[in-house]
This record gives structure tokens, C-alpha cells and sequence, in this order.
């Protein structure tokens, strides 16, 4: 009797590693029911110009994962701190192919192409790696809200723009599969595993 | 008397305690809530963009030019520890002498950092002087 329960136990055991293996990320936002089928939140079209001056298009992240951000260049609150967190997921996954940081400007007036470029030279990051795109603002500031962020130019902000501080994280299929506080480095650990998890999953 | 005596052992052994962390708490909360945001909770900037401030040479060579730079910020390039930078920085003008000298001070304790500390008359001096001049550095 005894033996038959530590067979019960190593198979449990077994069983909760292989489901910890097999751990998929939910597919996040609202979903709709068209014709008996599934319809998950999807990021919409996009077109932005990166440091490069190089057209971004959701074809540039076809077939793979992206984490996108939302800063300006001039910020005096949270951005350093998110860029920063951007910066520790860029070197974690400096070398896989399958992932790229992209980060939205809601300054575009001041953060111009030349802008942007000199940022990113100065933080020492590649453009095919980690796009910094600019473009028509009502067009940043609608996609945020896909992005589940918060964008808008707000005079009584510091700095004069408003938005949130959030990482997410996108899949091959448009869809938001994570996201974390990008002010919080204990979030972004958790959310690094989610990324790893994303693109463990077959 | 020995009611006294007991009672200032208390508020000793009270001070050391509530001392024990860092000897300059409100320079560590004047620096959370002013400075934290840019140069982070450990002082180690941003790559390229924001200068570090734990084990930072400039504060060494620049002692009397970072008070100035607190309140009125500063343009152009400056070199920190062989990297130059070129961000702008917003100043505090906000900030009273008693706040820059403590802010100054938890900086020159902290991550490393081994300054000797600051003095208030000190800071005031610097200040005094950099108003008079106005690109403090």
C-alpha cells in the first residue's frame, strides 16, 4: 500500500514538472466570438520610422516576438528607469534572433529621426535589434491603446507628455501574451521568464 | 538622575538604531523622490544617457560645482568615469541649502562612494557663487 502511494507521488511529481515544461502565457485582452470562432486582440496595422530613418511595419517582427515601450527622449520621471529595464532585455537576448525591443516615441515633435538615433548610439544598441520609431502622433498615441498604454500630451505633466511606464510583450501573431512594470526590476524578472517561456513554446 | 541617565541611553541606543541604515535618511528621501527617477535607486545612471553617480570621479573633482548643479541643472558635455554624456539636466531650484547638503551627503556615503561629507556653510558658499555666475559649470 505504502509503495503504491510513493508511485502516486513520483508520478504527481512527474506530471506537475512536465505541465511546468509544457506552461503556455494566456493570450491577453478582449476577445470576440465570430462565427463560432475566436477572436483575440491582435496589434492593428502599423508604420512608424525607426532611428534609421527605416520604414517599421508589423512585417518587420513577422515571425517573431517583440517587447514594446512607450518614452520620450526628454522624460524627467519614469522613462531612464523603463528604458533601463529595456536595456537589461536587450542584453539578456542579445544573441536570440527571435526577439526585438520596439519603443514608441510620444514626443515625436522633439524626438526626431536624428534624435532617436543618437539615443540609441548612445546606449550602444543596433537598430535591427531594438527599433526607436517615430511618426504621426495621433497614430502612436491610438496604437497605444492597443497596446493597453497610456499616451497624450499633457501641459501639466512633467515634461509635457503623459504615459504609462508598461513592457509588453508580443507574439509572431500579433497577439499580447505578457506585460510588466516597467519601473519595477522584480516585474521585469518575472516578465524576462515570460519571455523565455514565449519562446520555449512550440 | 539615574531615571535621566537610563532615559538618555534609550534615546542613544533609539538614534543609533534609527541611524543605522544610512546616517543621511532625509538625503536618501530628498534623493528618491529628486534624483532616483534619472540616476536610479543605485546610483548607476543609464548606459550612454545618465551619468552614474556611485563611484563617480566628477563628484571628487567637481565638489564645489554639484550644488550648483542640483539647483540649476546643466547643458553640454561632460566626461564621467572616461564616458561623455551630453543629456541635459534639470535643475531643483526648489531646493533649500539643508536639502542639497543632505542630498549631497547620502550620495557621497552611498554605493561605494567614500567623499568626505559636506558642510552646510560650505554648500552655501558654492551656491552664493554659482548664482552669481549663471552657467554654473
Amino acid at each position: 500500500m505504502r509503495y503504491l502511494a510513493y508511485i502516486f507521488l513520483i508520478i504527481g511529481i512527474a506530471q506537475g514538472c512536465q505541465s511546468f515544461d509544457n506552461r503556455t502565457l494566456p493570450i491577453l485582452g478582449n476577445r470576440e466570438a465570430v462565427n463560432g470562432d475566436t477572436v483575440y486582440h491582435t496589434i492593428p496595422d502599423f508604420a512608424f520610422l525607426n532611428q534609421d530613418s527605416q520604414l517599421v511595419t508589423n512585417e518587420t517582427f513577422a515571425g517573431k516576438a517583440y517587447v514594446a515601450d512607450f518614452f520620450f527622449i526628454a522624460c524627467p520621471t519614469i522613462c531612464p528607469k523603463t528604458t533601463k529595464q529595456m536595456l537589461r532585455i536587450h542584453d539578456h537576448f542579445k544573441n536570440e534572433g527571435r526577439l526585438l525591443l520596439l519603443a514608441h516615441t510620444v514626443a515625436p515633435k522633439y524626438d526626431t529621426v536624428a534624435a532617436l538615433k543618437k539615443y540609441a548610439y548612445n546606449l550602444g544598441v543596433e537598430s535591427n535589434k531594438w527599433h526607436f520609431v517615430t511618426g504621426d502622433q495621433a497614430a502612436i498615441y491610438a496604437i497605444a491603446d492597443d497596446y493597453f498604454s497610456i499616451a497624450m500630451e499633457d501641459p501639466e505633466a512633467p515634461g509635457g507628455y503623459d504615459h504609462s511606464g508598461r513592457l509588453l510583450l508580443v507574439d509572431k501573431n500579433r497577439h499580447i501574451r505578457s506585460f510588466c512594470d516597467g519601473t519595477d526590476p522584480k516585474d521585469v524578472d518575472r516578465f524576462i521568464v515570460d519571455i523565455e517561456t514565449l519562446l520555449n513554446e512550440k | 538622575m539615574k531615571n535621566k541617565l537610563t532615559f538618555a541611553c534609550f534615546l542613544a541606543l533609539f538614534g543609533w538604531c534609527a541611524c543605522k541604515e544610512t546616517p543621511y535618511q532625509h538625503g536618501k528621501i530628498m534623493y528618491t523622490n529628486f534624483c532616483e527617477n534619472c540616476h536610479m535607486a543605485d546610483g548607476s545612471g543609464l548606459k550612454g544617457i545618465i551619468p552614474p553617480l556611485a563611484k563617480a570621479d566628477f563628484l571628487q573633482k567637481n565638489k564645489e560645482a554639484v550644488p550648483c548643479i542640483i539647483r540649476a541643472g546643466m547643458k553640454g558635455e561632460i566626461t564621467v568615469g572616461g564616458q561623455t554624456y551630453h543629456t541635459e539636466m534639470v535643475g531643483i531650484p526648489k531646493l533649500t541649502e539643508f536639502e542639497i547638503t543632505n542630498i549631497i551627503n547620502y550620495i557621497h556615503t552611498s554605493w561605494g562612494n567614500n567623499l568626505p561629507p559636506v558642510k552646510h556653510p560650505d554648500v552655501r558658499t558654492w551656491l552664493k557663487r554659482c548664482e552669481k555666475n549663471t552657467k554654473p559649470f
